[in-house]
């Protein structure tokens, strides 16, 4: 099978280029981390994060063929050839398929992307209704992979202002949850040209996230709140 | 001058609200000129004129181009903070822009109330 793959070693090379490989799989080679790791046997100076390898984990974000997904869950029958691979757009390239994540995760530290919530805790657990719980369904999921925020060009242009659809969805996860006290707080930090209407709605994130989440639909939803508490 | 990244403008939800409405109202007007268009078929001048003599087509065509600088403004602002990074240049656009809105309503009123 016919690969093309993006390479560059900032201590080595001038500049980034793309190179070939032609590797015969196994049969045993089903997904495109298989094959990745089959290319890696061969020639151990290519470098990609990777973990879990069953899309848990979220450490092979990258670009397959001009779309940004996870390695380890993308079936190789399903690729065209060449398969072109490249780090996910827009982020700086540590080495070959690697990025560095840290704007990605300083925009997602800045939504305190945990519970907040004052009253001392109860003897066991503080209760939600199944209807409250449903709320969050679609958006805990998330794995922060980062192939959303990385497809986003609004993300691209602005990475330090633009929370990115990533941060936005677990931004939505804390509003809706019922047992979250800091509602207005998230929101006026939201309030924001930058940090959240940035976002105009092109739907790169539904198209791209490995899980399946709509990122999109939550921003409606963070909108539909700040309108409500507006007019 | 210290340079941080400086965010929390504290708006935005209403602009994006106004655009909606504004959006809305553009579509209503213009099913409403090519009705009336339709129903007169005015084939010269004086016909024209004679479609925008009228009071109402005049009200409903100045809400209508408010709320098309409105709109445009709340666009033109959004494409510039998307790729105009550098803030001098941002402003001075933005000038620009209010400045040739305003130069429009006032040629607007020009043309239907001369």
């Amino acid at each position: 099978m016919r690969f093309s793959i993006y390479r560059y070693d900032p201590g080595k090379d001038k500049k980034p280029y793309m190179q070939d490989y032609d590797i015969v799989l196994d049969v045993v080679d089903k997904m495109l981390l298989d094959a990745l790791i089959r290319i890696k046997s061969v020639d151990d100076s290519l470098s990609l994060r990777r973990s879990c390898r069953e899309g848990v984990c979220g450490s092979d974000g990258m670009n397959i063929n001009g779309r940004n997904g996870l390695a380890c869950i993308t079936p190789i029958k399903d690729l065209k050839e060449p398969v072109v691979l490249r780090p996910l757009p827009g982020l700086p390239v540590i080495r070959d398929l690697i990025v560095d994540m840290t704007q990605f995760f300083k925009q997602y530290h800045s939504i305190k992307p945990y519970l907040i919530n004052n009253e001392p805790p109860p003897e066991t657990e503080r209760l939600q209704s199944p209807e409250e719980r449903a709320e969050i369904d679609g958006t805990y999921e998330c794995i922060l992979c980062a192939c959303c925020s990385t497809a986003c060009p609004s993300f691209w242009w602005n990475p330090d202002k633009f929370v990115g659809p990533a941060g936005l969805l677990q931004a939505y996860r804390f509003l809706a949850d019922s047992r979250d006290q800091a509602t207005n707080e998230r929101l006026d930090n939201l309030e924001d040209p930058y940090r959240l209407f940035r976002c105009h709605s092109i739907m790169n994130c539904v198209d791209s996230c490995p899980k399946g989440l709509n990122p999109t639909k939550a921003i409606g939803k963070i909108k539909n709140m700040l309108i409500r508490r507006t007019i | 001058m210290v340079k941080r990244i400086v965010i929390g403008a504290h708006y935005g939800s209403r602009d994006w609200l106004v655009q909606r409405i504004t959006a809305v109202i553009m579509i209503f007007y213009v099913l409403l000129l090519i009705s009336v268009i339709l129903i007169s078929a005015p084939h010269d001048y004086v016909a024209w004129k004679k479609i925008f003599g009228n009071q109402w087509i005049r009200i409903t065509s100045l809400l209508f181009f408010l709320s098309l600088c409105w709109h445009a403004w709340i666009g033109m602002r959004n494409i510039l903070m998307d790729y105009v990074h550098k803030t001098s240049i941002r402003l001075t656009t933005q000038i620009l822009i209010i400045l040739s809105l305003l130069f429009y309503i006032v040629l607007f009123f020009e043309t239907l109330w001369s």
